[in-house]
């Protein structure tokens, strides 16, 4: 079976419908499908992170997921992060804190701190870079990213 | 954080305002180039030569043709018939075109190109292509290139020599003659680039009717661009549109290198009839986009026992690849007016070849040959004070250029405009506390630990003139009567206010992420007393409706100087008119008014005041209330131009760049003796770019450069093996250092404005990528010094330094 | 960098799978959580007439303990073995070698059993089933085949499992409590394949080293079991002196390789460097030390 097929998800808590080749990579049927472009190609092979997208809530790489394996799931976007208008802390705090220059690592840089934060609400410093050597920044050598990590972390803590 | 901030020079100006830019990206509502939307675009899928060095035989492309989806293959003998060979910066015979027409000479390069309904079904029919290859010998050291029984790329150059200068400033002769110490060393400088996240991106669309070719891509310029592209494409300027995106994913100079593939995707647009999308896939990238040269330098200094440097001598090899692509040769010669530092010595001999081996293509990258130059000459200055038994902080300080000697001539022509090193300095070393930083060294080292610290300083030039690159060729060759020469550093803004009393600002640049939106509108709101709400900057790019040179871009650390000047220009020259029109209205003299607070006031501050909002609504609205001789429309464009860009002289002296910054850096590291690891303890960086506009966003820059060149020193290298193959094809392999990687950087400010700018801005763009590599090996081999071991080549990976430690304890055992 | 086209089967039970498998005879790959068979389908190296995505076979994602064994489905993600506090509390072991898997999102879809059947001689979990004397359960169409790392590991990237067999199941036999255990290695940058890796796993009886498990990681085509290291423990007791001896053994024993990251040398000096590294902290650990 290499024809197209359907497939329903919810992306950013929309359902959605798309009639995709199995071939086709999820970042590919985000972007070019759902027309959602804030999610970034990067490299293709799964190492600089500008394609994660949460996927049921866990950031994953949408570079090295099939299109047609998230049927039935719930995936967010960067697009999805902002609820009504209002920025998310995380979006916040690298707005303030010069978390991004080019801003195309960035989608990735958020969904990846965003799942990270949920497991360690109260992370160290060492512990973030960690968790960030996830995604590749050209621009920004990461230290307005960092802070702007550090900054979220409290926010998102007391918004629990 | 030792972080300083910067006095403020305005109400907005020197503040470190949240940038305009920063809501669409953290929302993922930008626009780069792959998210543009377009009708019937077909995509491209590029063939590329798996052999470094072979003649092409012939290509079938038949199946390919009958392939799902495929409208079209381009091929070499395409480009040899519709297109011509791109100009290139030295007089050898080199003919580079789009696609390889005769041979492939690196792996990577294009051979054919497939265009299909998707880029799945593009690749699918490049698998169809077949391609007979000759295979030939491949050659990719530049030392070895030169060598007689070397294969020559090139037949009708004769040599892999694209080009050879000898430049010799003052007497070196005499220099070494009288020098009391003499020191030698051959330095190694690898293959590296700044890979943007954002690949290039290419769509292009023909209009049979018009003629013209639209062409919306993630270059930087238009620059020279604009120029090389429709002469290769046989097109007159004004049928060529280029559009930038309003976004764009990085570049540090590695997207100007971007226009063979405009060509290339034009000539596909034109030859199938249909829009044409090219995104350079990562493979792509590391395989053939661009990067620094890979060097190998032989260096020399003469000096007198109490450190005082005498005269030095460069001879370096800089391996441009397969062919030599606009703007090389600046690898060697960009930094020309700089090629002595912020050092006072006067006698330089300069030789250097431009090589061509089977390796990639190079071009500007971040610190566009600064990162070399600077390595060689603070690893010399290490090496004297470790032969004088100086302190390496004390070799420097009895170098330097006086503060009080700027502007300052350079043997080479530079003339730095503004500076004071010693100060600069000596903030770097208080900041570090570097007495301190001496004394637990002692400590470490009596423990048996390996703990180093390294000094580098240079000066930081910024905003090319374009007359550099002619250094290439010969001044006999210059002096023809048909030679056309180059000079000149310019960029233009516009600022208007609309109907109802807002401003709009235009910029000729293209940013890559620099922030220019907001520092424009501070710039703006100081200069019309606004604010920056107030003010709409538009950065994006079209050849066809704003106003550009072609200098016009964001490289070299243009912005901060030229871009920023023009703006302020236009700002000046907008409110002289307000100004001019409200006296009109109140028919006083000009010179009674006064510009305060967005409002054209009496200085008597007696009468009515006019704001912006009323006199653009009068202005536009009733143009009969003009003054006589004032062109309706409340706009004004400033063209700023350097005038101290000049063409070479017929001593190759130039003045290379338009302000000179300046960098001091202290950085302390420990080396594990066990593993040959570093790990970064303390990174000091202070900078003198003039005026700073937006702190926030100088030290983003700085904190990016930083981390840029100690990819370099450490981690990145685009390794080829003897036959020309590429060992690091992936970001596996590609080492790009990541957040755990980035140390923690210290940052300082001095201001020494720009007497040449009109807000004493110089640029920071390139900041400390030019710096990084000579203190992390400065810093190294201090560390290692109780085993000898000196670095001499980059980058420090553990394999290789753990080699050398292993060498040196050997010889000690 | 656009995989080529492929057939696509998301069989439900293993069976299924098996049977999509055999259809294909050895041209069909399995598709778990895809972190390294998706770079190679996108850069075309693998080819593969067809996928057999096993991601909804929920029958293949389980952490049990049984008899003093930890049996894990080969489809359980790396981030479910991070985040288990069975593993923790029981295999302290796997818990640290997980955490320097990739980064935390190529662990959200990355498995163990994808892990294992990739056989990547740098990689950590092959080093941790070889020391903990694991076994792995290969299905297909003639019933289940149960091999030890020994008779699972072949070379690099190559396993002996059949084209038409799917591992099933990993199984992880629990250490005594009071081991000591640990997993040092080096690597270029954080999240890197390591150059080296080393698996240490100390079992005691009283103060003796009853028995020693050293295996190493990227020094080898497989990972390499340490025989001659662990035996020095096991007669010479657990002391800096012994450690350091088995150290120089482990040394000796590897046959690493050279490329661009390590020379062999280099490889070959970092095993004795994280050995000792490794041996140190394991027994630190001892009887719950830290
Ligand atoms: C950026 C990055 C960094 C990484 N760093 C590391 C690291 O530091 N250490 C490390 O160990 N790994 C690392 N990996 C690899 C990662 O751990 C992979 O998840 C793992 O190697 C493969 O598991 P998978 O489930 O993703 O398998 P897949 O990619 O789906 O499959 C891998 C191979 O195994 C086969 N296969 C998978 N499951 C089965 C099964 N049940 N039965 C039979 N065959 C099967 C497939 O057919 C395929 O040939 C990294 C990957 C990336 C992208
Ligand atoms: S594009 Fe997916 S990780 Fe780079
Ligand atoms: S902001 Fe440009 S890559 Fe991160």
């Amino acid at each position: 079976m290499a024809g197209p097929r359907t497939i329903h998800l919810t992306v950013n808590g929309a359902p959605r419908e798309g009639w995709v080749e199995p071939r086709k990579l999820l970042v590919d049927f985000i972007r070019e499908d759902l027309g959602l472009t804030g999610t970034h190609v990067g490299c293709e092979h799964g190492i600089c992170g500008a394609c994660t997208v949460l996927v049921n809530g866990e950031a994953a790489r949408s570079c090295l997921m099939l299109a047609v394996q998230a049927a039935g799931a719930e995936v967010l976007t960067v697009e999805g992060l902002a609820r009504d208008g209002t920025l998310h802390p995380l979006q916040e705090a690298f707005w303030e804190h010069h978390g991004l220059q080019c801003g195309f690592c960035t989608p990735g840089m958020l969904l990846t701190a965003c799942d990270f934060l949920k497991d360690n609400p109260s992370p160290t410093e060492a512990e973030i870079r960690e968790a960030l050597s996830a995604v590749l920044c050209r621009c920004t050598g990461y230290q307005g990213i960092i802070k702007a990590v550090q900054a979220a972390a409290p926010k998102l803590r007391d918004a629990r | 954080m030792g972080t300083v901030v910067v006095g403020t020079s305005g109400r907005w100006v020197g503040r470190p305002l949240k940038r305009v830019e920063d809501p669409r990206l953290l929302t993922g509502t930008g626009t780069f180039v792959d998210d543009l939307p377009f009708q019937n675009v077909h995509h491209a899928g590029i063939l590329r030569s798996p052999h470094a060095h072979a003649r092409i035989l012939g290509i079938d492309a038949s199946a390919a043709l009958k392939a799902l989806g495929v409208v079209g293959v381009i091929t070499g003998a395409d480009a040899e018939a519709l297109t011509r060979p791109f100009s290139v910066g030295v007089s050898a015979p080199i003919k580079y075109y789009c696609l390889a027409v005769d041979k492939a000479r690196f792996v990577g390069e294009p051979v054919a190109l497939v265009v299909a309904r998707n880029r799945y079904l593009a690749e699918d029919a490049l698998d169809l292509i077949r391609v007979q290859y000759e295979p030939l010998p491949a050659v990719v050291d530049p030392e070895r290139a030169l060598e007689p029984d070397a294969p020559v790329l090139h037949e009708a150059v004769g040599s892999n020599l694209a080009c050879h200068r000898r430049l010799v400033y003052g007497d070196p002769e005499r220099a070494f003659k009288e020098a009391e110490v003499v020191i030698r060393e051959r330095f190694r400088f690898p293959k590296f680039g700044s890979t943007p996240i954002e690949t290039y991106g290419v769509v292009a669309r023909h209009d049979p009717v018009s003629g013209v070719l639209t062409v919306w891509s993630n270059f930087m310029g238009p620059f020279i661009m604009h120029p090389l592209v429709a002469r290769a494409l046989g097109l007159p300027e004004n049928r060529l549109r280029f559009i930038i995106p309003p976004d764009i994913g990085g570049s540090f100079g590695i997207k100007t290198s971007i226009f063979p593939y405009i060509a290339l995707i034009c000539l596909a647009a034109m030859k199938t009839g249909v829009p044409v999308k090219w995104i350079e896939d990562r493979r792509e990238h590391l395989l053939a986009s661009s990067s620094g040269t890979d060097r190998v330098t032989y260096r020399e200094l003469a000096a007198r026992k109490d450190g005082t440097i005498l005269g030095m001598r460069y001879r370096w090899y800089d391996n441009v690849g397969g062919y030599v692509r606009s703007p090389e040769p600046g690898c060697t010669f960009r930094p020309i007016g700089n090629w002595v530092g912020p050092y006072r010595f006067q006698d330089l001999d300069v030789e250097a070849s431009v090589v061509m081996t089977n390796k990639s293509l190079t071009g500007p990258n971040r610190g566009y040959a600064c990162g070399h130059l600077y390595f060689e000459t603070e690893r010399m200055m290490d090496l004297l004070a470790e032969r004088l038994g100086l302190d390496p902080a004390e070799v420097r300080r009895r170098n330097f250029i006086p503060p009080h000697e700027f502007p300052y001539r350079t043997p080479t022509g530079g003339l730095y405009d503004s500076g004071d090193y010693p100060a600069a300095f000596e903030k770097a070393l208080t900041l570090a506390r570097y007495d301190e930083l001496r004394r637990e060294q002692a400590r470490a080292r009596a423990e048996g630990r390996l703990f180093g610290i390294g000094l580098a300083v240079a000066v930081d030039p910024s905003v090319s003139n374009m007359g550099y690159d002619t250094v290439a060729l010969d001044p006999q060759f210059r002096s023809k009567p048909e030679y056309l020469p180059k000079s000149g550093a310019t960029e233009s803004a516009t600022v208007k206010v609309d109907p109802l009393g807002k401003v709009i600002a235009i910029l000729g640049t293209a940013p890559q992420g620099q922030g220019h939106q907001t520092i424009v509108a501070q710039i703006v709101a100081d200069e019309l007393g606004i604010s920056p709400d107030d003010v709409t900057v538009v950065d994006e790019m079209d050849t066809f409706t704003r106003i550009w040179g072609i200098s016009s871009g964001t490289y070299s650390s243009r912005f901060g100087s030229v871009g920023s000047s023009a703006v302020a220009l236009a700002a000046r020259k907008l409110k002289a008119r307000l100004i001019a029109y409200a006296a009109h209205l109140m028919d006083l003299p000009a010179e009674t008014f006064v510009f305060r607070d967005g409002q054209v006031s009496p200085a008597s501050g007696k009468g009515p005041s006019y704001s912006i909002k009323d006199l653009a609504g009068r202005a536009h609205w009733h143009t009969e209330s003009l003054p006589e001789g004032m062109e309706p429309g409340l706009q004004a464009t400033a063209v700023f131009g350097f005038p101290q860009a000049n063409a070479p002289d017929l001593q190759d002296r130039v003045n290379s760049s338009n302000t000179y910054g300046f960098i001091a850096e202290v950085m302390a590291v420990e080396v594990d003796p066990d593993t040959a690891a570093i790990r970064i303890l303390r990174y000091v960086t202070v900078h003198d770019a003039g005026t700073i506009i937006n702190p926030m966003i100088a030290e983003g820059q700085i904190y990016g450069g930083a981390l840029h060149g100690l990819g370099g020193a450490l981690y990145e290298e685009l390794m080829y093996d003897e036959e020309g193959q590429l060992l690091t094809g992936t970001f596996m392999d590609y080492l790009v250092p990541t957040a755990s990687e980035a140390p923690t950087i210290e940052i300082a400010h001095v201001v020494s404005p720009s007497p040449f700018t009109t807000l004493g801005a110089k640029g920071l763009g390139e900041s400390s990528s030019m710096t990084v590599p000579a203190v992390v090996a400065n810093a190294v081999s201090d560390a290692l010094a109780p085993l000898g071991v000196r670095i001499n080549e980059l980058p420090v990976t553990p394999t290789r330094l753990w080699a050398l430690m292993e060498n040196a304890r050997g010889a000690k055992r | 960098m656009k995989p080529a086209p492929f057939e696509y089967h998301v069989p439900t039970t293993v069976e299924e799978a098996l049977a999509h498998l055999r259809h294909y005879g050895g041209e069909a790959k399995v598709l778990a959580g895809g972190q390294s068979l998706m770079p190679l389908l996108n850069f075309r190296l693998s080819r593969p007439a067809a996928l057999v995505d096993i991601n909804r076979i929920g029958a293949l994602s389980y952490i049990e303990e049984e008899n003093g064994t930890l049996r894990l489905g080969a489809l359980t993600r790396q981030r479910a073995i991070e985040r288990s506090d069975v593993v923790r509390s029981r295999l302290p072991l796997l818990t640290e070698a997980t955490a320097l898997v990739g980064h935390l999102p190529i662990r959200t879809r990355g498995t163990i059993g994808g892990s294992l059947a990739h056989a990547d001689p740098s990689a950590e979990y092959p080093a941790v089933l070889t020391a903990l004397e694991g076994q792995v359960v290969a299905r297909g169409a003639g019933g289940e085949r149960i091999l030890r790392p020994e008779e699972f590991f072949r070379t690099y990237l190559t396993t002996t499992l059949g084209p038409d067999e799917i591992l099933t199941e990993v199984r992880l036999p629990i250490p005594p409590p009071g081991s000591g255990w640990a997993f040092e290695e080096f690597s270029r940058r954080h999240g890197d394949f390591a150059l080296v890796g080393i698996a240490v796993l100390l079992l005691v009886e009283g103060t003796r080293c009853a028995k020693a498990r050293l295996v190493a990681a990227g020094a080898g085509p497989v990972p390499a079991r340490l025989r001659g290291a662990e035996e020095i423990l096991e007669r010479d007791g657990l002391t800096e002196q012994s450690f350091e001896a088995a150290a120089a053994r482990a040394a000796e024993l590897v046959e690493p390789d050279s490329d661009i990251h390590a020379s062999a040398a280099f490889r070959r000096h970092l095993t004795r460097v994280f050995t000792l590294r490794a041996l140190r902290k394991a027994a630190r650990r001892i009887h719950g030390g830290h």
